[in-house]
């Protein structure tokens, strides 16, 4: 069964080759007997699994299943499950147990997915390495054959990738606010697309920064992606921000090929830096998408290179109003204080981690009188630019390809001393969320040390259609085989 | 009526500029779906928007948006067709997500004017600097518990306006009339009940002072919270004596926020609050920018009604009231209903005597608002008929008005149980004027002998033998035939 | 533009962060760290440009005033740390 991508199992249980419930088990028992070694879950709840997977089989009987009847998930900690705890990955919130469903998790449920338990994740989604998490690392199921390292599954969707990668779950949902889908993707080898801003809705998903979150879904495959993509998304009129437009087959989109379509290969992200092992895997997928028929053109995104500072302006300053709302009076963790003032302190002194509280205290300083102009100010205006630059060059290419990430996994404990290195992870994946435009992760080889790399594919706004096309070219085209060592249904090494 | 200080140093200046909160009036909240009526069960009209949890987001009500565009439109404002909202933060428990969301650089509604009238009959427009929308807090209650304050959440996420002057008013009059003014608009419009008992109208006032010809404004200070048109004239007076007082100490006025102590006449500081503000003002990202439709603004335009200055005008031109009676009788909006009923098809000055006379002297002792009057206008406007076409005198009818009052019956009804119908029977007039002549034969050898005043205390004797009801005409001609 | 320790005290005031003594010197070097390296915007020519404040480019969406939520009061007081009754209860606020 592990061996089946999601749109197969979706097949496969329809056929009735198996059951929903035989299906689920068998998922549970890989997380129960992986999840010690990786701790890609922070909460598996195998009593909901099989609750959703009996009435899957019910529905799959009486013909009435939804397209994603009994497949099992991972949830990322990020989205409210009703009944079901939430942290996103803090020690605030490690007793909050919401009283809601998020709109994304809700779209599932109806489409009859099964959820195997909330996956770990960078503390509030800050994070590219998943060491951020109050509930530890996430370990990537890959390793270097040279040494036995742990290594960082990326982040801030550690633990949704890494689930994926060693086959504990079908798919996850994860979210994407710098590249918190797309780097972890490709740290891990599996698929994962963040979406245009406002077509999934953000409602019940923890807020990191609400101008630049956005959900989306992380699988072995393009066409798995798309498969769970078209349950998630969809107008929500409780999100303000949410598109009100028709979710098209992305299933089917993923399908249609690459001829005729023009590429842009942005200049910027070729810098000197690059590992040239990165740079030949990107020139080897543009010579793919090129022989399947597309063509190629050298674009200019001028701005693009202020993209990770401004980020690192507009995402700590939202971020300081979100997380306000963590003071111990209305849910998650209290400590006590003398007044009120020292509760609160002290809740929030002792309820955050280092980054969460870095970056707080970063959004505060941008935010605070005779700064606001100087940092905030200007970093909005720079955003405007960036998103200038690729809509100025979307009027001449329908996609761009890059490569996903600067560097493939690296060690627990590696550029852990330097925050500014680590934000670098996310150099080429922030440009995309900072326009608001689709973005997508492929696994497309490997380094010299035998570690998963991604290709990213970057579209137009809405126009996810021809993201998950491109994508499944170069996923075609790369015919990327290759497996972690972790992984369920293999004996243990 | 220029209102100075008086110092050491010579007469002060006081420079005042009002900041009014007025609760919106809408079903549900701004940004929630939560009811806003006042008065109910601690935390059930709470939503988890309104609490703040996680992943919680906010879609406006347009019924708040239109609230506020039809309160520009009545203080004669320009309507932003773009604004947006902004997140002011800071932590309190009452405002649950850390943040209010308000509009900061970006108000829905500009610059307006409001026309007030003084005791003395001058009338001066004051200048409104912006009108915008944003969230009220939540309550907390800290006399319930030694070392706990509870938070009530019910009010949290209600729309507020709030609406800010320019530093145009010149004394505790002029604010005090300016804040009814602004109150008479608010009610009239339905925007905001004007309630400042149950805090749905709050005002914090900002005072300095300077020497008249000073150029510039000096250091001002803000008095928060004040809930009644009479504190905010008493802080406002006893804040400017006191930076009066600062100033001829040779000190210097510090900016900063500060509390009327309504009982002891003083304002005092408020140090604690001052802590760092720094409200971190951003645009809200879970809001895109608020465009309004222009035909939109205009049907709400159509749709505004009559307001004061307009109602006062046609008090003014079509019922020949005094500008006095006009004020008076346009300031509520029930109250000029209530005049307009009365005063149709009658004598309009008679009607606006009976009701800012008797009407609300009865409803001062009672204190009761004309909705809940006793006698409606239907009454009122029927009982002076029976003066005009005879069937009571304007003595009797202070009686009848008064049995209105006490039992809410009908004039007609009252009347006629008391037999207090006029008389106007020739033969029992010339009756009782033989029998009071006869009774005071020295008082009439005075007024024959030509102390005409005497004519009056003839009049009272004869109504008083005839209990009020005879017809005052018909009594002074028989005293002028049988004299 | 280097933060002062006491810059960092205050803005950790500001945000309602305890921060200890010791905590102090290792956050003021990387939050000087980050700050140093956002810098380089300042290179950034943005005359007359407007800037971009959401993600989404729409208009606001307005709903009807219609009641459709509350009234679930145990639901909103059911996660809090400590509540008295049908309220929440947070140490006593001096005004």
């Amino acid at each position: 069964m592990f061996s089946l991508t999601l749109a197969e199992t979706a097949a496969a249980l329809r056929k009735r080759q198996f059951s929903a419930s035989e299906l689920t088990e068998t998922y549970l028992a890989a997380v129960e007997a992986l999840n010690p070694r990786l701790n890609a879950f922070i909460t598996p709840t195998p009593e909901l699994a099989r609750e959703q997977a009996a009435a899957a089989d019910r529905a799959l009987a009486a013909g009435e299943a939804g397209p994603l009847a009994g497949i099992p998930l991972g949830i990322k900690d990020l989205f409210c499950t009703k009944g079901v705890r939430t942290t996103a990955a803090s020690r605030i919130l490690a007793p909050f147990v919401p009283p809601y469903e998020s709109t994304v998790t809700e779209h599932l449920r109806r489409d009859g997915a099964v959820f195997l338990g909330k996956t770990n994740l960078d503390e509030f989604a800050m994070g590219s390495s998943n060491i951020t998490s109050a509930f530890g690392p996430v370990t990537n199921p890959w390793t270097r054959p040279s040494d036995a390292a742990p290594l960082v599954p990326g982040g801030s969707s550690g633990g949704s990738a890494a689930a994926v990668a060693a086959r504990l779950a079908l798919g996850a949902t994860a979210t994407d606010t710098g590249g918190s889908i797309r780097q972890p993707a490709s740290f891990c080898g599996v698929a994962g697309i963040k979406p245009t801003y406002g077509r999934c809705s953000r409602w019940g998903i923890v807020a990191f920064a609400s101008s630049l979150d956005q959900a989306g879904p992380l699988a072995r495959t393009v066409e798995d992606c798309a498969l769970l993509l078209n349950s998630m998304a969809g107008f929500d009129p409780k999100d303000s921000t949410s598109a009100d437009r028709q979710v098209p087959d992305f299933a089917a989109a993923s399908r249609r090929g690459v001829k005729g379509l023009r590429i842009g290969v942005p200049r910027e992200y070729q810098s000197d830096g690059m590992p040239p092992e990165i740079a030949a895997l990107w020139q080897q997928g543009l010579s793919w998408l090129r022989e399947a028929g597309a063509t190629l053109h050298d674009v200019s995104l001028p701005h693009t290179k202020y993209g990770l500072a401004t980020y690192y302006i507009v995402a700590p300053a939202e971020a300081s109003a979100n997380l306000a709302r963590y003071d111990g009076v209305r849910f998650g963790a209290r400590v006590e204080g003398e007044d009120l003032d020292s509760m609160y302190e002290n809740t929030r002194g002792a309820g955050f981690g280092a980054e969460v509280k870095r970056r707080v205290l970063i959004g505060t300083y941008v935010l605070s009188a005779g700064y606001y102009d100087a940092y905030y100010l200007r970093a909005q205006k720079v955003r405007a630019l960036i998103l200038r630059d690729f809509l100025d060059v979307f009027r001449d290419v329908d996609a761009l390809l890059t490569p996903t990430a600067p560097s493939a996994a690296f060690a627990q404990g590696e550029r852990m001393d330097d925050p500014v290195k680590m934000y670098l992870n996310d150099v080429f994946t922030v440009p995309a969320n900072m326009a608001g435009i689709p973005g997508l992760s492929v696994p497309a080889g490997l380094d010299a040390r035998g570690l998963p790399l991604g290709l990213q594919v970057l579209g137009k706004p809405f126009d996810e259609e021809t993201v998950l096309a491109v994508g499944a070219a170069v996923e075609k085209a790369a015919g990327f085989a290759a497996l972690p060592s972790l992984r369920a249904g293999e004996a243990r090494p | 009526m220029t209102y100075f200080i008086d110092g050491a140093t010579g007469p002060w200046e006081v420079v005042i500029g009002l900041e009014v909160h007025a609760q919106v009036i809408s079903r549900a909240k701004l940004f929630s779906g939560a009811a806003t009526a006042f008065g109910a069960e601690p935390n059930t009209q709470v939503s988890f928007i309104d609490a703040a949890f996680p992943g919680m987001l906010p879609v406006p009500n347009r019924e708040c948006i239109a609230q506020a565009v039809r309160t520009g439109l009545g203080l004669n404002a320009r309507i932003n067709l773009a604004s947006h909202f902004d997140r002011k933060n800071y932590f309190y428990p009452d405002l649950p997500p850390g943040y209010q969301i308000s509009q900061f650089t970006r108000p829905i509604v500009g610059k307006g004017t409001i026309e007030i009238e003084l005791a003395d009959g001058s009338e001066r427009a004051i200048g409104v600097t912006r009108l915008h929308l944003e969230q009220d807090a939540g309550k907390s209650l800290h006399d319930q518990h030694p070392s706990k304050s509870y938070i009530d959440l019910n009010r949290a996420g209600v729309a507020l306006m709030e609406i800010v002057s320019d530093p145009d008013l010149r004394s505790p009059e002029e604010a005090g009339a300016y804040l009814r003014k602004l109150r008479s608009i608010l009610r009239y419009l339905g925007t905001c009940d004007g309630n400042m008992e149950e805090g749905s109208l709050r005002a914090d006032v900002n005072v300095s002072v300077r020497h008249p010809g000073e150029a510039e404004y000096r250091t001002r200070c803000e008095v928060k919270n004040v809930n009644s048109v009479r504190f905010v004239m008493q802080a406002i007076e006893a804040e400017a004596k006191r930076q009066v007082a600062v100033w001829e100490a040779n000190e210097t006025v510090e900016q900063e926020t500060r509390l009327f102590d309504s009982a002891m006449g003083v304002t005092r500081s408020m140090r604690s609050k001052e802590d760092a503000h720094d409200y971190r003002y951003f645009p809200e990202p879970d809001l895109p920018p608020l465009v309004l439709d222009p035909a939109w603004v205009e049907k709400l335009r159509q749709g505004l009604p009559e307001l004061p200055d307009a109602r006062r005008e046609r008090f003014l031109r079509d019922f020949g009231l005094s500008p006095y009676d006009a004020s008076v009788l346009v300031a509520e909006r029930a109250t000029a209903e209530y005049f307009e009923a009365v005063a149709k098809g009658r004598d309009a000055k008679q009607a606006a005597n009976w009701i800012t006379g008797e009407l609300f002297a009865h409803l001062n002792r009672s204190g009761q608002g004309i909705e809940e009057s006793p006698i409606s206008a239907a009454a009122l406007g029927r009982m002076l008929d029976l003066i005009a076409d005879g069937t009571i005198n304007g003595k009797i009818a202070k009686q009848v008005f008064e049995a209105m009052a006490g039992s809410g019956a009908g004039p007609d009804a009252i009347i006629a149980e008391r037999g207090l119908r006029q008389v106007t029977d020739e033969g029992a007039i010339e009756a009782a004027v033989a029998k009071v002549l006869a009774a005071n034969p020295d008082k009439v050898g005075e007024y024959r002998a030509g102390k005409d005043k005497l004519f009056g205390f003839f009049v009272g004797q004869v109504m008083r033998e005839m209990k009020g009801k005879g017809n005052p005409a018909l009594v002074n001609e028989a005293l002028r035939r049988q004299l | 533009m280097a933060l002062e320790p006491e810059t960092v005290r205050r803005i950790a005031r500001l945000a309602r962060i305890r921060i200890s003594e010791d905590e102090l010197p290792r956050l003021l070097g990387e939050l000087n760290g980050i700050l140093g390296w956002i810098e380089q915007l300042q290179e950034v020519n943005v005359d007359g440009v407007e800037p971009l404040t959401g993600g989404a480019d729409m208009a606001l969406r307005l709903r009807d005033d219609v009641v459709t939520d509350g009234g679930i009061p145990e639901e909103v007081l059911v996660n809090a740390p400590d509540r008295a009754g049908a309220f929440y209860a947070v140490p006593k606020v001096v005004e």
